[in-house]
Parts: C-alpha cells; sequence; structure tokens
C-alpha cells in the first residue's frame, strides 16, 4: 500500500468561527500538490489542522495518513508518524542552538526515549539517541545542501533571525527529519529571488518518491523550481477547483477574480477571513 | 509539625531522592524541641571551647527575641519545639569511604558521590542529618596547606584561626534565623586557601538529611587568602515526608586582595523541606567573589546570597536560577553593597514558575557615598510556564553616590502555545518541548557552570518537567 494522506469532509472551526467547510484532499506519495489561495481562504488553518494544532476544532469529516486517523492524534505523534509542517512564521526558543534542537528532534522522531519501567527491575538502559559523531556528518552535509554557514548551527533556534534564515532552517528542519509527508507553509513568503531559490533547491533535494507534498503558496513563483503534479485552489474553506500545473499559470495570469467568475462565489463567504455564519454560531 | 498545603504530600512527585535509610540507628538523637539546655547539651557533645557555648547561648537569646519575619514567604506554619535539633549517625568523618557505615556509603553512592569524586573533584565532604560523615581532599592540596575540614573539626584542629574569622561576615545576631543557626549550628565546611594557592578542581559537599522533622544547621567558613582561588559546590537532597523539616545554614567567605571564590549551590531538597538560608562574603581590593545559586527543591526557599565589596576594584557576581514547581515557593536573588571605589557587580536571576508554583525575585544594590565609578548590572527574567504561576519582582536600589553606573532590566515571559506546537510539531513532547524552552531560557547561565554541573543542572530541571505540565 503507498503511503497517503486522504483528507474527506474536513470541516474546522476556532471558537465560534468556521473556517474549513468540507474539504476533499488526497495526496500520495511522490506526489507534489500545490494549494494556492487567496488570504483568508483557510490555507493556513488547514496546514495546522493536518499537524494537530489545539486551537483548530475538527467539527465534521476525517484525516487519515497511511490509513491511520490522525483526528485526536497530539502534534509530536503525527510527527513521529512522519508528518512535517514547514511553519510561515516560525517561533525562537533562545538559548537552544541550531545543533542541539536538530539533534532533538531527530532522536524525538528516529530514535524516540524508551517507555519508563521497561527493562530489569525498572532499570531504562542508558538514553543515548544518535552517536554525536555520525549526527554531526548528517548536519553538515545538509547545511552545504542548503548552503548554509556552518556558524549557523550555533546559533539560538530562530532567534534574530531574518526571514530568509527561518525559512532555511525550515528546510534543514525537513531534511533532518527526512518526513513522508511535508506541508510547506507559504515557504516562499518573505524571500527574495536569491533566497528562494536556495530554499527550493534545498526543497527539490529532499524530495523523493517516498514523500508526499503539499505546497501552501499565494504566488506562482515558488512553482517554478518545484513543479507541481497537482494544483488545488482553496476558497472560502473549501477547494473550489483542482487541476494540474497549468492551473497555477492561469491563476498567475489571471488573479482569484477569475476563479470567482468560474466558480461562483461560494455562498456566504467573502474571502477575507469570513465571519462566522448564523448556522454554525 | 504539618505541612501548610496538605495536598503537598498527595502530588505525583518526580523527585528521585526522597528514599530515606530505615537502617539508621541515631548515636545521638536529642529529643525534639528548642531551649537552652539543649543549645548546652550541642556544645558540650562536641566537647566545645567556652567561648563558642558561650557565644551560642548569646545567639539564641537573640532568635528568642526577635520576631518571625512577616515578608518573603510564609513562615508561620513552622514549629521550632516540633524539630529534632541535634541527630548523628556515627562519631566522627571517615576519610575513606570504606569507613562509612554502609547504609550511609548506598545513599552517598545512589547520589553518585563516591564516583564524582574520583573524576573531577579535589575534595569532598558529606552530611548526614548533624555531623559530617565523610571528608577527604586530595593530598597534593594539603600539602600546599590548603584547609577543607568538617567545621566542628576545624574548631578542635585550628582554634585560634577559627575565631579569628568565625561570625565576623554574619555576626549572631543578624538575623532571626541566622541566630537560630549560630546557636545550633552542627556541621558544615571549612576551607583555607593560603596565599597564592589555587585550587584547581572544585571543592564539594553534599549535605543530606535523613530523619523526620529534622532541622539541619550547618555552618560553613572559607577563607580564600592573598591571591589564591577556590570553587566549592555545594548539593543537597532529603526524603520525602509528609512533615516538614529544616534547613538553616550560615555561609561566611572572606576572599581577600586579589583572591577568587566561586560557591555553587545546587539545591534540590524534598518538597518537605523549609531552606532559610544566610550567605554572604566579604571581597577585599582586586577581589572576586562569585556565587551561582540554583534553587530547585525545597517547599520554601529564602535565601540571598550577599556581596560586600570592600576593597578597590573588588567585583562580586550572583547567578541565581530558581525553578518553583508544584506547591513551592522559591524567594530568592542576591545583594551587592558597593562600600568602596570602583567595584563592580552583575546579579543575573532567572526564575521558573510551574504549576501553582511561585518565583520571587528580592535583590539590593547598595552604594555608599563616595564609592565613585562603581557599576553595577542587575538582570532578572521570569518565566512562566502555567496561569496559575506566579511571579514578582523586588529589586531594591540604595545608591547614595553619584558618579556610578547602575542598570537594571527586568523580563516576564510566558511560553506560549505558539512555541509548544512548533516544538511539539517536530515530534517532542508537551513535557520535552516544555523543558527545551526553559533549558534555553537558563543557558546563559548554566553555560557559566564545570560541564558537570550543566549537565546535573539541565538533567534536574528535566526531571521537573516530567509529568503534568501547567
Amino acid at each position: 500500500m503507498t503511503d497517503e494522506l486522504v483528507v474527506s469532509g474536513l470541516e474546522v472551526s476556532i471558537g465560534t468561527k468556521k473556517i474549513l467547510r468540507g474539504v476533499d484532499l488526497a495526496v500520495k506519495q511522490g506526489e507534489v500538490h500545490a494549494l494556492m489561495g487567496p488570504n483568508g481562504s483557510g490555507k493556513t488553518s488547514l496546514a495546522y489542522t493536518l499537524m494537530g494544532h489545539p486551537d483548530y476544532r475538527v467539527d465534521a469529516g476525517s484525516i487519515t495518513w497511511k490509513g491511520e486517523n490522525l483526528l485526536g492524534l497530539a502534534p509530536d505523534k503525527r510527527a513521529r508518524l512522519g508528518v512535517f509542517l514547514a511553519f510561515q512564521y516560525p517561533s525562537a526558543i533562545p538559548g537552544v542552538t541550531v545543533a542541539s534542537f536538530l539533534r532533538n528532534i531527530y532522536n524525538a522522531v528516529h530514535a524516540p526515549k524508551p517507555a519508563p519501567g521497561g527493562g530489569e527491575n525498572g532499570q531504562v538502559p542508558k538514553y543515548t539517541g544518535i552517536p554525536l559523531a555520525k549526527f554531526r556528518r548528517m548536519l553538515e552535509e545538509q547545511m552545504a545542501l542548503l548552503k548554509m554557514d556552518p556558524g549557523f548551527a550555533a546559533r539560538y533556534v530562530n532567534d534574530g533571525f531574518s526571514g530568509g534564515e527561518k525559512k532555511r532552517l525550515e528546510m534543514l528542519q525537513m531534511a533532518i527529519l527526512g518526513p513522508r509527508l511535508a506541508i510547506l507553509d507559504e515557504t516562499d513568503s518573505g524571500l527574495d529571488i536569491d533566497a528562494l531559490r536556495t530554499v527550493a533547491e534545498g526543497i527539490n533535494a529532499t524530495l523523493s518518491p517516498q514523500m508526499g507534498v503539499l505546497l501552501i503558496t499565494h504566488y506562482q513563483r515558488m512553482l517554478n523550481y518545484v513543479k507541481p503534479h497537482f494544483v488545488h485552489v482553496l476558497m472560502g474553506g473549501r477547494i473550489v477547483m483542482s487541476g494540474g500545473e497549468e492551473l497555477s499559470h492561469q491563476l498567475e495570469a489571471n488573479g482569484y477574480e477569475w476563479v470567482r467568475e468560474q466558480v461562483g462565489e461560494p455562498e456566504g463567504v467573502a474571502d477575507e477571513a469570513p465571519e462566522p455564519v448564523a448556522e454554525h454560531a | 509539625m504539618a505541612l501548610p498545603n496538605p495536598a503537598l504530600s498527595q502530588l505525583p512527585d518526580n523527585y528521585k531522592y526522597g528514599w530515606h535509610d530505615p537502617e539508621m540507628k541515631p548515636l545521638h538523637l536529642m529529643k525534639k524541641g528548642l531551649s537552652t539546655a539543649v543549645v548546652e547539651e550541642i556544645s558540650r557533645i562536641k566537647g566545645e571551647p567556652k567561648w563558642m557555648t558561650d557565644l551560642r547561648l548569646k545567639a539564641f537569646r537573640h532568635f528568642e527575641a526577635r520576631p518571625m519575619p512577616t515578608w518573603g514567604g510564609d513562615l508561620t506554619q513552622i514549629d521550632f519545639q516540633d524539630i529534632y535539633y541535634y541527630v548523628t549517625a556515627t562519631d566522627r568523618a571517615a576519610q575513606s569511604w570504606d569507613d562509612v557505615p554502609d547504609y550511609i556509603r548506598r545513599t552517598y553512592d545512589r547520589l553518585g558521590i563516591p564516583e564524582a569524586e574520583k573524576k573531577y573533584l579535589a575534595g569532598v565532604g558529606g552530611q548526614y542529618d548533624s555531623e559530617v560523615v565523610y571528608h577527604n581532599i586530595h593530598a597534593d592540596l594539603e600539602k600546599k596547606g590548603v584547609i577543607f575540614l568538617g567545621t566542628d573539626e576545624a574548631l578542635q584542629r585550628y582554634p585560634e584561626m577559627f575565631r579569628e574569622y568565625y561570625g565576623t561576615v554574619i555576626p549572631a545576631n543578624d538575623n532571626k534565623l541566622a541566630a537560630l543557626n549560630t546557636a545550633v549550628w552542627s556541621g558544615g565546611s571549612f576551607i583555607y586557601v593560603p596565599k597564592g594557592v589555587h585550587v584547581d578542581l572544585p571543592l564539594q559537599a553534599y549535605f543530606r538529611i535523613n530523619t523526620e522533622s529534622m532541622g539541619q544547621f550547618e555552618r560553613t567558613l572559607i577563607i580564600a587568602d592573598e591571591g589564591s582561588s577556590v570553587h566549592y559546590v555545594e548539593g543537597c537532597t532529603a526524603p520525602t515526608y509528609s512533615t516538614a523539616s529544616l534547613h538553616s545554614a550560615v555561609v561566611e567567605i572572606i576572599v581577600k586582595k586579589g583572591a577568587r571564590v566561586r560557591y555553587t549551590t545546587i539545591q534540590n531538597w524534598s518538597h518537605n523541606v523549609y531552606n532559610l538560608v544566610t550567605k554572604r562574603a566579604v571581597a577585599y581590593e582586586d577581589a572576586v567573589m562569585e556565587w551561582v545559586d540554583g534553587n530547585l527543591g525545597s517547599h520554601l526557599t529564602m535565601k540571598y546570597p550577599s556581596i560586600y565589596l570592600l576593597g578597590e576594584r573588588a567585583h562580586g557576581e550572583v547567578l541565581s536560577i530558581a525553578f518553583a514547581g508544584e506547591g513551592q515557593h522559591q524567594d530568592a536573588g542576591g545583594k551587592v553593597i558597593h562600600a568602596a571605589p570602583n567595584t563592580t557587580s552583575l546579579i543575573t536571576s532567572k526564575s521558573i514558575s510551574k504549576g501553582t508554583g511561585r518565583t520571587s525575585y528580592r535583590g539590593l544594590i547598595k552604594v555608599y557615598p563616595g564609592c565613585k565609578h562603581s557599576k553595577s548590572t542587575v538582570r532578572c527574567d521570569a518565566l512562566i510556564l502555567s496561569d496559575e504561576a506566579r511571579s514578582d519582582t523586588y529589586p531594591y536600589m540604595e545608591i547614595d553616590e553619584e558618579d556610578v553606573t547602575i542598570g537594571h532590566e527586568a523580563t516576564v515571559s510566558k511560553v506560549g502555545a505558539e512555541q509548544l506546537f512548533y516544538l511539539m510539531s517536530r515530534g517532542l513532547t508537551e513535557a520535552e518541548a516544555s523543558a527545551m524552552i526553559v533549558n534555553g531560557f537558563i543557558e546563559p547561565i548554566v553555560k557559566e557552570l564545570p560541564m558537570e554541573y550543566a549537565v546535573e543542572m539541565n538533567r534536574l530541571i528535566q526531571l521537573q518537567m516530567e509529568g503534568a505540565v501547567g
């Protein structure tokens, strides 16, 4: 069986505000899906819901990954199942170096601590995780691939980073963790053209036939570097249009207004952060 | 004495040092309670000179005369008559672990002390309830004239030097708890480092309470002679009991001209211990005094390591880390008194409160008139992990000289839901994610510690973070 993410009939709200209104989407391994849409259409909400953000309440529908129900699983459990989210706005963790952080998250996903209480006389074998030398080699290789200065590893995670540095660190994390499903949330935003190219090359270097990608973007420019197999348009909390790579060019040429003309304005929904409507309040 | 918070004994406890040794048959177990007779009896058992007995009795009168402090933490539940003031397991400090009773040896093995001694320490002292049960120092340091003894033994062996310095930094009437310590003190470390001698590896003392309702009152006196240096480290743990214990130490340090002393504490008492300690150092010309004060355990800690900068260009630093978990109150900080020109000081405080824990930073910077070109910086950062946790800052400044540079910065931050989500999306559990944020928060202080203690500090934080978060 191939690894597959299946989202069906997904409805999500924050508080009393309905954000997603029935999303259907399937991402198989080896496929790159681009998810496009205007501001406030629910793209980031979908990404957060897939990763298990506690503020996003699933009202209806399902999310399965490799046939397993993801709903109800904490974000760390999803990560250990191979799901990865590259954040649009990653958090800073002052005092924690990039190298130490990466080694910790590598161990958390690939070499988690044995549960306490196991072993003879309740003694848990000494936990070490990935050997330091082996990890260093892996880190050096991946950083070279992303054209990162070696001194980067000694800096504190996202603390005082520029927009481009943050995005690069997201890509470095993805490369280190080697996920089976990567959700990239506006990884192109805030990047100048050179940084965009570097980051895109990093994505392409990490891509593999085993990995599925959901690439969320506002603009077409990222797709010049990372070629999607499928393009979807999210509008008003629903996927209103799907197609091949050519759809992204049509969007670039005609704008989202063109989509509205094609599919009609979704009922009761504006494209800027919809207010809750009566039946969902 | 029952604990003020009955819920405390029912809390899920990640404390790993809460065992006690039921085999202990006390050599001396003075009945509970405090009186002139108890003070005299302690002095008699120890065979002390008359001046010490008299000083104890004088201190006891100070203790009785003074009211309990009403600031800081809640001290109203302490019942001084419901405490053992003198409990001993052995009658002398062994110089070899083989000569320490087996059950005590086992406890110290579990705490990792003999192993640490072999690896990276220049000398070790071990106190068990009231008395020092083990004391040893590298032979080469002894040859250089370094003295590292239990305080009682030092009084017997070096009576003149002892009397010259004892009580000069913290007099018997300094405060109620210091008066209590002076009246009933037992154990502690005595260190003398001769002129120009550098003790390269740390000297460590480990304080262990075993008996329920115990009061531990060690007294430590450190003298670093001109141009010398020493790093002293103390650790402490106790069994978890449902009744309260009291730990009330006094530490006096004299840092002479051009000398350097670092005093590191990793305080990890069980959560039924009241930890009320007076620590003070005097630093002379060109001397450097550093307190590294880590408070993770206890029910309530009130401790403000102080430095009196008495000579020109003396420098003082206090690095304070406090962690208050469920039901704990850490009232910690530091004081620096600038009493000479061109003196400099730095106080850095990092506090973390979790669950219903409470941290308070309490500090004082005082500059006397005429102490020109003095510089002081105070920085306190608080990290709050839950809605019920509390953090307060009480920074006092008494600056009586114009020509000085004083800086003060304070921040309070809360671990955010977005930060946790970010880390959890990378496979870290909620506890691991919080621990990583906390470890990052204290990193600027931990990186100042020798590697072994940095590892220990991170491990203790990790333990504190396990289990329910927030």
